[in-house]
């Protein structure tokens, strides 16, 4: 039987009676991570991993009816043996182990296969049925190790610092944002950021991440010098707005996956592009599927089509499942985004 | 190779001119003369044709990535460009080339034109080997002569001049043909380039030409001009032919023909060889290559203007005049020139300058100076091909601007209005005079959207090429249909076209491989140069330079204009 079902609530488990991931408030939701698109307010029982208990709270309210689990820890719900595994997405994202009568499904939520230090890794859980995203699932995604990718942005904000200009970097506040600031040289300048970055340092730093001393960028006036040789760090969403003034001259930059193309980076306008993800890329789907062993596979927003009928033509069962994942705060479009993203999920739930 | 690729991302990076000259001469100060010399080449516009066939890097691509055909194909419509998803497919270099460009060109690239395919098979995956991504795309880019960089060529002119000192200008005149496909860049040439003025380089040689002296757009309403420009007294006025602009080169008993773009293009017109006979040595004439022959007699009215009558709307039974561009369009593809076409389609130059008379540099006398000159030398030569292109008189501007409605039927495109105390400059300057081109308002109509294509480069996966249709009856008619007649890709804000794409994607009825066809509900003014009777297309209309000029939010899809609307401007 199938363990899980697309609903219009969301993915839904009938034997254990439970949502992962909801879209639409509900009773019983399991949550894989804290993006909006993924944890949304209004359910009466939550179910997280533990490390993710902080932001979730931060986000949803801190008075939310939440249960956490360790990674790994088991428990069983009307017969259904669920665990939650690293997805190495964010902090505190997991995958959703479900068990029942030999059945095993896991749900992935986002992940990503590359280590990172501020989340623990991704692990391949082994299951029948796996469902996964699809948000890089095309071959031109191949992401460069990300040693090179904090190389470039360091290069950058020195040659800017060396110029007198401040560094706007734009990434998504969350999971983004504390990855840089984790990966980055801090040595270079200072570290500043906006008001919507700040909150989830804290939580990150006490869960133990290292995360370099940052300042709230508003603290600044535009005469300070210390602009001329800092680093900034801010949601898309601010680019282009009049908190931008206080900046004076500064070169900025984009960090998504979505920069590997030139033409996406073109239309956002900006100096340059970091193509750094928290999704896998192309061969990260399929490392990650292959190691699952599953020979079911359920793809969810990105490009679906794709990755069904290539996981097709290796001999596997893959369909497709239509959600509204995607669309909010990580790196497909955000809605509070002046400019919305190709790939968009329109596309991908087609 | 990896220097030129960086140059390229960070040219592609910015849109500040100040950012890319400064990245240009931060290059040029760096590069071995070899290696700069074929950077000025592409950055000015030089593409060599085609070195490997576009079918045999896809194949190659396959093989190397083990992708099936069906999978790269997604992914290109995602990128937008052949070059780019090639180097984002293909298997990542170990180590990077510091091979220079020039040797990359000469050594490796160059020498791949004509191979048989088991021979390229061989080479190609030692190249892709040593390329980082960025480099390999740049060089996919020159492979396919698709590389392109927003920069201008007087701003390759502008980085070479601060570099080596001297004026712009001199510059812009050393660059003139260096992107000729029969030129070849070499250390030697670059160093000219940048090399100090020398004393008898005024003196003209060969076959060389001046660079062109463009106009600016005047879009200002015309009561306005005598506040901007003056009397009118003060300007030289004469039609805005729409034909080939060319210069016209004698020296040392030959002749050479160059267009717009700099190319040498003598061999496609030899109608013209005669005047190797009729001008003396060192005449240079800049003008207008245009079709020239009577019109059919059905319609002797249509669209033409007989030059003998320079008094606009007398038209003359069988008196000859300017054809349609289209017409010239025809000649401009082939390859060789039969007899046949050479009869059907004519061309003549209508000159309206002159740049070079009895070996001196002209340019920097008065326009009304260089007028009277041409006409005598134009009058000397006596011959059929060669003609001015006549000065138009008028009170005022206001009357000028009565006569310029006439543009239409007399097959212009509008005024050109040159300073009489004007210089002849270089390029799109204002420093010595000033030319400015007076255009009619385009054609408009108001169109739905029916079918949408993903775009390239910019615009690339988002639904942004688009087809355009009218109504094939009147609103009252029950049963009409729209009907296709024009693409355009242009005059939409990212902003209007991100929204564009999203509404396409949620009113998609049907995919055709990468082409949705969508529930009608968008509706745009669409803007044109120009509109001709076509078998080719279904509408039996084709309209010329089509763009969108602005979104009609307010116009449903009923009230679109009709084909009758598109027949009435035929007219």
């Amino acid at each position: 039987m199938d363990l899980v079902i697309a609903r219009p609530e969301g993915l839904y488990c009938p034997p254990g009676d439970f949502y992962i991931d909801p879209w639409r408030p509900v009773e019983r939701s399991v949550i894989t991570h804290a993006h909006g698109d993924h944890a949304r307010t209004g359910n009466e029982h939550y179910l997280a991993a533990a490390p993710g208990e902080g932001i979730l709270r931060s986000r949803l309210g801190q008075d939310i009816n939440l249960q956490t689990l360790a990674y790994g820890e088991t428990i069983t719900h009307h017969g259904v043996k669920l665990s939650l595994h690293p997805a190495g997405h964010v902090l505190g994202s997991a995958q959703v182990r479900l068990e029942y009568k030999g059945e095993i499904w896991v749900a992935s939520g986002d992940y990503k296969v590359e280590p990172d230090g501020t989340c623990e890794p991704f692990e391949p859980v082994r299951c029948h049925t796996f469902i996964t995203e699809s948000t890089f699932g095309l071959p031109i995604y191949r992401w460069q190790p990300q040693a090179e990718i904090f190389a470039g942005v360091n290069e950058w904000w020195r040659a800017n610092a060396a110029a007198g200009k401040a560094s706007v970097l734009f990434a998504y506040s969350f999971g983004k944002a504390q990855r840089i600031l984790h990966g980055i040289d801090p040595s270079i300048g200072p570290i500043l950021v906006h008001g919507a970055v700040e909150p989830l340092n804290r939580v990150y730093r006490e869960a133990g991440v290292r995360i370099p001393e940052t300042h709230y960028a508003g603290d600044f006036k535009k005469t300070d010098p210390a602009l001329r040789s800092a680093l900034i760090i801010a949601p898309p969403s601010a680019g282009g707005s009049t908190w931008m003034r206080r900046f004076g001259e500064f070169s900025d930059a984009f960090a998504s996956g979505w920069m590997m193309l030139r033409g996406t980076r073109r239309r956002r306008g900006v100096d340059r592009g970091f193509a750094l993800s928290d999704h896998a890329d192309w061969p990260g789907l399929l490392w990650a599927i292959e190691n699952t062993g599953a020979e079911r596979v359920m793809v969810t927003h990105g490009s679906v089509a794709v990755l069904v009928r290539y996981l097709r033509e290796l001999g596997l069962d893959a369909q497709g499942f239509s959600t509204e994942y995607g669309d909010e705060e990580d790196d497909a479009t955000a809605k509070t985004e002046p400019a919305p993203e190709p790939a968009s999920t329109g596309e991908a739930s087609s | 190779m990896k220097a030129f690729a960086e140059l390229y991302s960070d040219l592609d990076a910015t849109t500040s001119s100040n950012a890319k000259l400064a990245a240009m001469q931060a290059y040029f100060s760096k590069a071995a003369p070899e290696d700069a010399a074929w950077a000025v080449y592409f950055l000015s516009g030089g593409r060599p044709r085609q070195l490997v066939p576009t079918r045999m890097l896809r194949e190659q691509a396959l093989l190397l990535s083990g992708l099936p055909e069906w999978l790269f194909e997604e992914s290109y419509q995602a990128v937008g460009d052949l070059a780019e998803t090639l180097s984002l497919l293909l298997p990542k270099a170990e180590h990077s080339s510091e091979e220079g460009l020039a040797s990359w060109m000469e050594n490796h690239l160059l020498p791949l034109r004509g191979l048989p395919p088991e021979e390229l098979l061989e080479r190609l995956p030692t190249f892709w080997s040593q390329l980082d991504p960025q480099s390999l795309m740049v060089c996919l880019k020159l492979i396919t002569g698709s590389f392109r960089v927003g920069v201008s060529k007087l701003l390759v002119t502008r980085a070479l001049a601060a570099l080596a000192d001297i004026d712009s200008k001199r510059v812009a005149q050393r660059l003139v043909g260096y992107t000729d496909l029969s030129h070849r860049p070499s250390a030697d040439g670059y160093l000219k380039l940048i090399a100090e003025e020398s004393a008898d380089e005024h003196a003209q040689r060969g076959g060389q030409p001046y660079p062109f002296f463009l106009a600016h757009a005047l879009q200002q309403p015309v009561d306005q001009f005598e506040n901007l420009l003056g009397a009118a007294e003060n300007w030289q006025v004469e039609w805005k032919w729409d034909g080939i602009r060319a210069q016209v080169v004698k020296r040392e008993g030959r002749l050479w023909i160059w267009s717009r773009g700099e190319e040498l293009v003598t061999d496609r017109f030899p109608e013209l060889h005669s005047l190797t006979q009729c001008l003396p040595d060192g005449t240079v004439i800049d003008g207008e290559i245009v079709v020239w022959k009577a019109a059919p007699p059905e319609h002797p009215e249509d669209g033409e203007f007989a030059l003998d009558t320079p008094a606009p709307g007398t038209p003359g039974e069988a008196t000859p005049s300017v054809q349609p561009f289209a017409l010239l369009q025809q000649r401009i593809g082939r390859k060789t020139l039969g007899k046949k076409i050479l009869e059907d389609v004519p061309v003549v130059v209508l000159a309206y300058d002159l740049l070079e008379w009895e070996g001196h540099d002209w340019r920097s006398r008065q326009q009304h100076e260089r007028r009277t000159q041409m006409e005598k030398v134009i009058a000397n030569a006596r011959s059929p091909v060669l003609m001015t292109s006549p000065v138009l008189t008028g009170t005022d501007w206001l009357d000028l601007g009565r006569q310029r409605e006439a543009s239409r039927s007399l097959g212009v495109e509008g005024m050109m209005l040159k300073a009489r105390d004007s210089m002849y400059g270089v390029g799109r300057t204002k420093d010595m005079g000033v030319w400015w081109k007076w255009k009619m308002d385009p054609f408009s109509v108001d169109a739905v959207l029916i079918y949408a294509q993903r775009g390239h480069g910019r615009r690339a996966s988002l639904y942004s090429d688009y087809t355009f249709a009218v109504w094939d009856g009147p609103p009252e008619s029950s049963e009409r249909t729209l009907v296709p007649f024009a693409k355009a890709y242009s005059g939409l804000t990212d902003e209007e076209m991100r929204k564009v794409d999203a509404i396409i994607r949620k009113t998609t009825v049907d995919k055709f491989g990468p082409v949705r066809s969508v529930t009608p509900t968008l509706v745009f003014e669409l803007g044109f140069e120009g509109i001709a009777l076509s078998k080719r297309h279904k509408s039996g209309i084709a309209v010329r330079f089509p763009r969108m000029l602005r979104w009609r939010l307010d116009k449903p899809v009923a009230e679109a204009d009709s084909l009758a609307t598109l027949q009435d401007l035929l007219a």
